[in-house]
């Protein structure tokens, strides 16, 4: 029986209100890029020490986010199960709108965002960064030509082999995404090649849980029947991709806490370094990885809509633990330009450098998820990315 | 059913707001150029006479080619160290910069923010570049260390 | 019938003896062109000339000679590029002294720490412009009329050595364009380098008596700082990186 998708009603007051209040969040976003390009970086937490801040912490969440969403697609049309088919459209719709906020925000943040076509027409090819700039372009056009083929119903043939596209090229991304970091030799928190294959796992994690976030929230306000089947195969899906992110996580720290010049910085990310330590054990191994796989996995707890939501949520929020411990503290502990020395300098070597984000940053942050938001919610009004109903009936 | 509905009302909607945002357009169109007749409001460019005898390339090559000239020389100053003088940004500095604040921006009447800001095109140049030619203590140095530097002529017109 | 076309002559083709003779003077050309061109390196690089990668600029550092309480090349450095001197974390310090104990004997070394201008530098490597360039005479640079400001070489920079611009600048020095949103570090003051001076923090050291810098063409056998390359030990910082720095250190 073909699966009925319709557009929402969208004429709610809490719809209205919800946009509103996304709408609002991104304007203040803009606004507060605009105050940063103004003033330049003085006015945000960034420093010559901590040089990538919270704006990167949240975009790239969202860029990772935004390839692993696209998974659920792809397990309907790469791997042919035909459960997740009418899950697919909203999956879509998703990659899109999370890569257009992280990437909003990752362009709005660069010191001289006024460069960007020197960006799009100058090309170091040896940099990750300009393979990224042909990637990520590349990902909205096929995510695109994707959409199309599942919904314009003449090409709905078309859909394994463009899903089959999508689903390599979301893979070279999202290698390219970790080999940000990874290609890195100068920072004892990256130089990894494991780091690239960890994004993937971790994409597929932080990418269902938002899916899974979304989808209760837009069936559940729009009153539309979401069953059980469906937030099963889902949730249980999670508990893997969880699983499996937080193996990567334990092989990387086992494996440096092996090698004699990484055991300092090991012991500052895991032990000493203050706010960080708080955030890997707390934030993102126990609220954002095990709490959130026992209540999934709990025979009463994984059955209610209510505390899946909440376990995706710790998912989330644990995922951006992760990123602010990863980016953030990788650069909080000092280069060791010499090692079995004790270094200081007046440029801050040899110390811990401290990092306070500044309200335009938090708000360039926040505004790129709001504009993703705003993506979706104007969308699924507008486009007929939602069945009417993911009930076990049908 | 309440989809039908809406569908039927939809229609007349969504064209009544498409005839007001094109009527407003329309109207921003026409009245933009009444607007910008007033001539008194952006002051014509005020070319002061530059110091030095004449300009390294003729005046109508200038006006339409100074920016290739600044945009390809800065990648062979820049990427091969080429620095002849003749078609160097701080050459053209030293001789354009105003009698009356040293400088080439700072105000409508500097030589080149008087053209820039009359034909609206933002220029980045001194962002980084400074405006001001080198100090002439500084420039007796170079002197002395054997490097030749932009002589100054008589000034013309 | 059809006869065959008539096919014209080819042009009078080189003969066998010209081409052999135009030869021979293209290879004697070649043969003496480097020699040539050395003979005007040996009188400065004319303006209109290219740099070459005959040439590679490099630094040696005498950390004996350094002492913990000196701030003369950085000084030096501020005053030639017009940096603030400030010392806030988002201000820009191209070199900095560094002080050094050995945590196990506890002696202690100073040194000035500045971009290594590597011969594999990593910044380099992950511009994504290419604004983070390598000039063919060794000098790493940055293009700032293409840099967007994204900081990824400062990530990269196993020495800590770029500074990102956080506020408007204003009275540069003409000679060293730099400004609001773009990454820079020690040019090595190519500005005086294609002028035949050195850099600034090289002469300010030697001015000041201390000889703990010298500078110099690390590709001539005969240049100072080649002979003192070949007599004593040197370091270079990081060395496991297998950057191949063009700043040495001795005595560390």
């Amino acid at each position: 029986m073909p699966i009925a998708y319709r557009e929402i009603e969208g004429q709610s007051r809490g719809y209205y209100a919800l946009l509103g209040a996304f709408g609002a969040v991104t304007l203040a976003g803009l606004a507060s890029a605009y105050y940063m390009e103004h003033h330049g970086h003085i006015v945000t937490g960034m420093t010559n020490q901590i040089v990538w801040g919270l704006p990167h912490v949240f975009a790239v969440f969202l860029i990772v986010a935004a390839s692993g969403v696209l998974n659920v697609a792809s397990i309907a049309s790469v791997f042919g199960e035909k459960l997740y088919k009418p899950l697919a459209p909203l999956s879509g719709l998703l990659a899109i709108a999370m890569l257009a906020g992280g990437l909003a925000v990752l362009m709005l943040d660069l010191g001289r965002a006024d460069r960007l076509i020197v960006a799009l027409t100058y090309y170091n090819f040896k940099s990750i960064f300009a393979l990224n700039v042909f990637l990520y372009t590349g990902f909205f056009a096929i995510v695109a030509a994707y959409l199309w083929t599942m919904m314009e119903r003449r090409m709905n043939g078309y859909s394994g082999p463009v899903g089959l596209a999508a689903f390599i090229w979301r893979l070279v991304l999202t290698t390219g995404t970790g080999s940000i970091f990874g290609f890195l030799v100068a920072r004892q928190a990256y130089d990894s090649a494991l780091l690239a294959p960890m994004f993937i796992v971790m994409s597929f994690s932080y990418g269902l849980a938002v899916y899974i976030l979304v989808l209760i929230a837009a069936y559940r306000w729009s009153g539309r029947p979401l069953g059980d089947v469906v937030l099963a195969r889902l949730k249980r899906l999670l508990i893997v991709f969880v699983a499996a992110a937080l193996y990567f996580v334990a092989v990387h720290h086992l494996t440096n806490l092996y090698v004699a010049k990484q055991q300092d910085f090991e012991k500052f990310i895991l032990l000493t370094g203050g706010v960080y330590p708080v955030l890997f054990w707390a934030g993102q191994v126990t609220l954002g990885s095990l709490a959130p796989i026992v209540i999934l996995a709990h025979p009463a707890l994984g059955k209610s809509h209510a505390w899946i939501s909440a376990a995706a949520l710790l998912v989330v929020l644990g995922a951006l633990a992760q990123m602010y411990v990863t980016i953030i503290g990788g650069q909080a502990y000092p280069l060791q330009l010499f090692p079995g020395m004790q270094e200081s300098s007046s440029f801050f070597d040899g110390v811990v450098h401290p990092y306070a984000p500044s309200a335009p940053e938090i708000m360039l942050g926040l505004g790129g998820v709001a504009a993703a938001a705003v993506i979706v919610l104007i969308a699924v009004k507008l486009l007929r990315f939602l069945p009417e109903s993911l009930d076990e009936a049908s | 059913m309440r989809s039908e509905a809406k569908s039927r009302r939809a229609p007349c909607r969504h064209a009544a707001v498409g005839k007001g945002l094109l009527l407003l357009i329309a109207a921003l169109t026409v009245a933009a150029p009444v607007c910008a007749a007033d001539a008194t409001r952006v002051p014509k460019p005020v070319i002061e006479a530059a110091k030095g005898e004449k300009c390294v390339e003729s005046t109508d090559f200038m006006r339409r080619n100074h920016m290739e000239l600044l945009k390809h020389q800065r990648d062979a100053t820049m990427h091969q160290g080429i620095r002849t003088k003749n078609h160097s940004l701080n050459g053209c500095i030293e001789c354009h910069a105003s009698r009356r604040d040293n400088s080439v921006v700072g105000s409508d009447r500097n030589f080149c923010q008087s053209c820039h800001s009359y034909a609206a095109v933002n220029i980045d140049c001194f962002e980084c570049h400074a405006s001001k030619p080198k100090a002439p203590a500084e420039r007796a140095a170079f002197k002395q260390a054997g490097v030749a530097t932009i002589g100054t002529g008589q000034a013309v017109k | 019938m059809n006869e065959p076309e008539h096919v014209p002559d080819p042009p009078e083709a080189m003969s066998r003896r010209q081409f052999i003779g135009w030869g021979a003077a293209a290879v004697a050309g070649l043969a003496i062109a480097p020699g040539v061109t050395l003979f005007d390196l040996a009188h400065g690089r004319p303006a209109a000339q290219a740099a070459s990668n005959k040439v590679r600029w490099g630094m040696l550092i005498d950390t004996n000679q350094c002492s913990a309480g000196c701030n003369d090349c950085v000084t030096a450095c501020s005053r030639e590029n017009h940096l603030s001197g400030g010392l806030a974390p988002t201000d820009s310090q191209w070199v900095r002294k560094m002080e050094l104990k050995d945590l196990r004997s506890g002696k202690t070394h100073s040194l000035p720490m500045l971009c290594q201008h590597c011969e594999h530098p990593p910044c380099v490597d992950v511009c994504p412009t290419g604004a983070s360039f390598k000039r063919a005479d060794g000098i790493v640079l940055v293009d700032r009329h293409i840099c967007i400001g994204c900081r990824y070489c400062m990530m990269a920079c196993p020495y800590k050595a770029r500074s990102f611009v956080h506020a408007d600048v204003t009275g540069q020095n003409p000679d060293v364009p730099r400004g609001k949103g773009c990454v820079e570090s020690c040019t090595l003051c190519v500005h005086r380098i294609d002028r035949d001076q050195k850099p600034a923090c090289v002469e300010a050291c030697a001015a000041a008596g201390h000889n703990a810098m010298i500078f110099g063409d690390l590709n001539d056998p005969h240049s100072e700082i080649s002979k003192h390359i070949a007599a004593y030990a040197m370091t270079q910082v990081r060395a496991d990186l297998a950057l191949n720095t063009a700043v040495r250190y001795q005595g560390l």
